[in-house]
């Protein structure tokens, strides 16, 4: 009996594993050994260590401090917002979800390309400052420009799951800390944040992960001085020289180390937090 | 009670919707091919599909009231065109290589043609099945990367050149080091792609642009970190957008382009450069994966059928081949309409114009791998090198104040956890 219900149990696992190796494995196999040979697929770590030579390495700090910036201005942005939203009564609060989901229907390169156009040094946002009197202010082609891009398109990956997790917590606990004394500051400060911290962490990994590996944004709205690291993983995987894969490939490894030694760090950070049940 | 009303609206549209679609429908265009294109027998490839891999926005689709051609030639032949884009030759080539799709068109440009040949990726072809080849103009055959017109038919013929703003350029520049000019400073555009930013600044230093010695490429590269300062971003088809706004004043782009362009923006000018510039011919050829060979010399040869030929022409804005074209009293009129000097522009002369100049250094040609990963590790340290006065420093800034912050943050909550467990 036991046995039999196990086979099902597998066979209805089977197209999740079939999936996730056909879809995760097999492409991360494939850029690890790409990452690790050279051109004529010998072994080689020369594609490492031609990172700390050429200036690519810059180019990884830079995009995750751009990355970082993105998310602290995200989080600041969205837990406010989320926390209103789920005060707000259920119809309102449903509205007002789909509303900070509206921009995520729209493909984020054509946001982008749309945001280009409004902050344009000709565009319509510069023609309403030019007529209220603030002139040449330059929009576009600014590192500003590139975090705002960034804070635009990813803000709805960072209200959802706080927004999720502050609606769930359970009512009584909050009438709870008022009756034993908690002012209205208090409560957010020790009750609901420290209870909201899953979902903070997810929004900051939802917000930075697509932040560090971005492309596009800084191509598009962004000086010419700097690139990020997205970029330069795009410039290598569309030329024609034979090593350019690899090249690719490695610097996409590297990446993704990086942003697993990150999402370590805050996860202890976290951890330690919440077992504590403090925040501040 | 909501609901019903929703369902009433509804009703409504679907009954709205095929009145507003018929209304809106565009007046059937009169066309149809030459008899002798008419005339092949095509029965034997009914529901044969082909796959079709060519630039994006490089026939006529059917959008804005044109001839959706590969629409026309399914109702001629029956055979299905499965039509797919790409941005690049790059893009196309490694699509080939590593891609595991077969496709049985492909419409590259010259120096890709002679890499694919090269690489034996590409089928010759049977003339025999495409007739309409006669009408291709004695110039563009027997071209450098396939002398024996063996492999590749040419489909459209373009040169790069410099559009500028005449708003804001006064003087009508003559040479590429306009831009290079500070007075411009944040108004230039440059190519986003290897080849040809590096093709401008080789121009402009006298060097060929098929060099395979490593230093020339350097001291191209650093012309153009010479220029990177004043470039206000690193563009393709963008250049559209920031040229008819105004916002950029100088970009070096391809001639057929600057047409629709200039639709939109007639301030705007158009110059070919003094020291030289780069001419491309995009070719259909074959590639060695495809699965019904016959029918892709049939689609080609459709493709160089005059009326065929001519409906691109008007869509692509591009100088054609193909002869027929080129003598239609109707194009030379739409031409005209376009832009005073379109047909000087398109069909140029290059041999007059550049007089005494190579004109066949002016194409590019397949470079060797080793002079390909210098010229890729050149454009990448091109874009990644910083200036002086990076703008990025406050970002550093700002990333150190809010770790310090936390870090205070955290050491004051462990502190407070520490007493009141020991207190």
């Amino acid at each position: 009996m036991v046995k039999k219900r196990s086979i099902a149990q597998r066979l209805l696992a089977a197209p999740h594993i079939l999936w996730s190796v056909l879809f995760i494995v097999a492409p991360l196999a494939i850029v690890v050994f790409y990452a690790f040979t050279d051109a004529a697929f010998h072994f080689s770590i020369n594609n490492f260590t031609r990172l700390f030579d050429d200036g690519t390495f810059e180019v990884f700090t830079l995009s995750l401090a751009f990355a970082f910036c993105a998310t602290c201005i995200c989080l600041v942005i969205a837990y406010p917002l989320a926390y209103f939203i789920s005060r707000a009564n259920k119809k309102t609060q449903n509205t007002l979800v789909m509303l900070s989901m509206l921009p995520m229907w729209m493909n984020f390169l054509l946001r982008t390309y749309a945001l280009s156009f409004l902050m344009e040094d000709t565009g319509v946002l510069n023609t309403i400052l030019s007529a209220i009197g603030i002139d040449g202010v330059s929009l576009i082609n600014t590192p500003g420009a590139v975090i705002f891009g960034m804070v635009y398109n990813f803000l709805p990956y960072m209200i959802l799951p706080i927004h999720s997790v502050i609606s769930k917590i359970d009512k009584n606990v909050i009438e709870a800390a008022e009756d034993l004394g908690c002012n209205r500051f208090q409560v957010i400060l020790k009750v609901i944040m420290p209870l909201s911290l899953p979902g903070i962490v997810s929004g900051i990994t939802m917000v930075f992960v697509p932040s560090v590996s971005t492309f596009y944004i800084s191509q598009q709205l962004g000086p010419t001085d700097f690139v990020l690291i997205g970029d330069v993983i795009e410039t290598y995987f569309k030329s024609a020289a034979a090593s350019s894969y690899h090249l690719g490939s490695a610097i996409s490894l590297v990446l993704m180390i990086l942003i697993f030694i990150c999402m370590a760090v805050m996860n202890r950070f976290s951890d330690d937090d919440s077992a504590g049940g403090i925040m501040v | 009670m909501s609901k019903r009303y929703f369902s009433v609206f509804i009703i409504i549209i679907a009954i709205l919707c095929p009145v507003l679609c018929s209304c809106a429908e565009p007046e059937e265009i009169e066309f149809s091919v030459t008899d002798e294109t008419a005339s092949i027998d095509y029965s034997k490839y009914e529901g044969v599909t082909l796959n079709v891999y060519n630039w994006g926005e490089y026939i006529s689709d059917g959008s804005d009231g044109s001839v959706d051609i590969n629409a026309e030639f399914t109702r001629l032949t029956g055979i299905e065109i499965n039509y797919t884009n790409f941005t690049s030759n790059e893009d196309m080539y490694n699509k080939i290589v590593n891609g595991g799709v077969s496709y049985d068109i492909i419409i590259p440009s010259d120096y890709m043609i002679e890499k694919l040949i090269k690489e034996e990726l590409v089928v010759k072809l049977d003339l025999s099945n495409i007739p309409n080849c006669k009408y291709i103009a004695e110039e563009y055959k027997n071209l450098y990367f396939d002398p024996e017109n063996a492999y590749s038919v040419p489909y459209s013929v373009g040169m790069v050149g410099l559009i500028y703003n005449t708003a804001i350029v006064t003087e009508k520049p003559d040479s590429w080091s306009a831009l290079w000019d500070e007075r411009y400073d944040g108004q230039i555009l440059m190519f986003n792609n290897p080849r040809d930013a590096f093709g401008i600044a080789q121009f402009l230093c006298g060097i060929n642009i098929n060099t395979e010695n490593a230093e020339d490429w350097e001291k191209a590269k650093d012309k153009l970190s010479d220029q990177k300062p004043y470039v206000k971003s690193y563009v393709m088809d963008e250049i559209y957008n920031k040229m008819e706004s105004g916002a950029a004043a100088l970009a070096p782009y391809y001639a057929g382009d600057f047409f629709s362009m200039y639709e939109n923006n007639p301030e705007l000018d158009f110059v070919y450069p003094k020291e030289g510039t780069n001419i491309f011919v995009d070719s259909i050829c074959i590639p060695s994966s495809t699965k019904n060979k016959e029918a892709a010399e049939l689609y080609i040869n459709y493709l160089m059928d005059p009326n065929v030929a001519l409906q691109n022409a008007y869509m692509i804005c591009y100088a054609s081949p193909n002869t027929e074209v080129v003598n239609n009293e109707e194009y030379l009129e739409f031409l005209d309409e376009l832009h005073p000097e379109a047909y000087n522009i398109l069909y140029m002369d290059m041999a007059e114009y550049y007089e005494g100049a190579d004109i066949k250094s002016y194409y590019f040609r397949d470079l060797s791998d080793e002079t390909l990963n210098t010229v890729n590790s050149l454009w990448n340290s091109l874009k990644i090198e910083s200036t002086e006065d990076s703008s990025t420093d406050f970002v550093y800034y700002f990333c150190a104040v809010v770790i310090a912050f936390l870090l205070v943050m955290f050491i004051i909550s462990k502190i407070r956890k520490y007493r009141r467990e020991h207190v």
